[in-house]
């Protein structure tokens, strides 16, 4: 239940801030994402860029790239996830504390891309972990992964505090761990987390 | 750089009993290479590094190449005995006569796996010589002599194409896989690997993967797991 803008801006000229803590506490979350210090490919070589001078993801309050992921928000899967590492990724993505949100930058990331039909290349990481924003790109510019991060902060802006769609960490019942594939004879084991990613209709 | 059938020689003569095969490449670059046997390989390595006439210090590149067994057909010109017959001066009379027939024979080459090495000399400037070694064939004598103990830098490519081509270099220190996971049974060079069956999703596919899209999409109809 938003604040009317009017009235808000009134009430601004008298020295009076009015707020819900919804707002307040989303604000103070989305304005310190920060991300953890991980890179898997080429792509990672476009998010050092974003973070560095030029592209400046500090405005964004994201440029504390943590090298742990007890203390990382987000886990921006930048680069192709081989079979080898995918266990890997989801363990990481399994020991950040809530709340915890995963960008997939890259077509390797999001579905494979170009090595989508070789025999060691995950098709997209979303098969195992959820994933709130899916970048394209081959690989995307810095542009592009700002624009991920503020859709993500749009997200986070948006989640209510209670009720349906409220964030993992505020509901007792959400589940916090994923299971890790095994590694197997042929392919990984099983081969997609079907509670995360039930397999898509395609309608022809 | 000294011709192939020069250094052919040369090994010859330095390494007793040596057996040094030349393979020419028909293509326009003519890299021709020699084929190594196994029992003598780590010798002749030796000499053509130590070799003040060669020096190849330098290991630049290994790798696999899987041959399927070959199905040949040629035509044979046979010789034999067919009976016919013949009209004699005496009424029909049979009559056994030498004729050449030409007849289609088909037999099997088998297949085998090969590791080519390419060499180059720092000291000297000058490269490549191109090195092969095969394997009896490709499914239970796979061994073949490793070349690390002579070039250091030969340790992780050896393990490459173990890995990939499953070939067993004996003498390698540290034959472990290297870009698959320790419990990968398969080896997804090899011309006839199977590649595992997940074509449960594809929103766009086209040629290749269209069949195999369609032939999982039948495979699941069949026993009933697509909900």
């Amino acid at each position: 239940m938003a604040v009317d803008q009017k009235l808000n801006i009134e009430l601004g000229k008298q020295g009076v801030f009015v707020t819900t803590i919804q707002e307040l506490y989303n604000w103070g979350r989305r304005s310190s994402v920060w991300p953890m210090q991980f890179g898997l490919a080429c792509c990672a070589i476009e998010m050092i860029a974003t973070t560095m001078a030029r592209y400046d993801l500090a405005r964004f309050g994201a440029e504390v790239f943590r090298p742990s992921p007890r203390q990382a928000d987000l886990m921006i899967i930048s680069g192709t996830v081989t079979k080898k590492m995918a266990p890997q990724v989801v363990r990481l993505y399994n020991q950040m504390a809530e709340p915890r949100y995963v960008i997939a930058m890259g077509a390797c990331a999001i579905s494979g891309g170009p090595f989508k039909q070789g025999y060691n290349v995950l098709k997209g990481i979303d098969r195992y972990i959820p994933v709130d924003v899916h970048i394209p790109g081959c690989p995307p510019r810095p542009e592009a992964l700002i624009q991920a991060f503020m859709t993500l902060q749009k997200k986070i802006d948006e989640q209510p505090l209670t009720g349906e769609g409220r964030p993992r960490h505020l509901d007792a019942e959400a589940r916090g761990e994923f299971p890790v594939p095994e590694q197997g004879a042929h392919d990984l084991e099983p081969t997609s987390n079907k509670g995360v990613w039930p397999i898509p209709i395609t309608i022809r | 750089m000294k011709t192939v059938g020069e250094i052919k020689a040369a090994i010859e003569a330095a390494v007793p009993g040596a057996r040094v095969e030349v393979i020419l490449n028909p293509g326009p670059a003519a890299e021709h290479s020699l084929l190594l046997s196994h029992a003598h390989a780590t010798d002749i390595a030796t000499f053509l590094r130590d070799d003040p006439a060669y020096k190849f210090d330098f290991l630049s590149n290994v790798s696999g190449v899987d041959w399927l067994d070959k199905e040949i057909t040629e035509k044979v010109k046979v010789t034999k005995p067919v009976t016919k017959t013949v009209d004699g001066p005496d009424g029909k009379v049979e009559q056994t006569v030498e004729e050449t027939v030409e007849e289609t024979r088909k037999r099997v080459e088998p297949g085998y796996l090969e590791s080519v090495y390419h060499l180059y000399s720092i000291a000297l400037r000058h490269g490549p010589l191109v090195l092969r070694m095969r394997t009896a064939n490709r499914t239970d004598q796979v061994e073949m002599p490793s070349l690390t103990p002579v070039w250091r830098s030969a340790e992780f490519q050896e393990r490459e194409v173990f890995d990939l081509y499953g070939i067993v270099f004996t003498g390698h220190p540290d034959l472990r896989r290297i870009l698959m996971w320790d419990e990968f049974k398969d080896h997804p060079m090899r011309r006839d690997y199977v590649e595992p069956d997940d074509f449960e999703y594809e929103p766009t596919p086209h040629d290749a993967v269209l069949k195999r899209a369609q032939e999982h999409r039948a495979a699941e109809a069949a026993q009933g797991t697509r909900e």
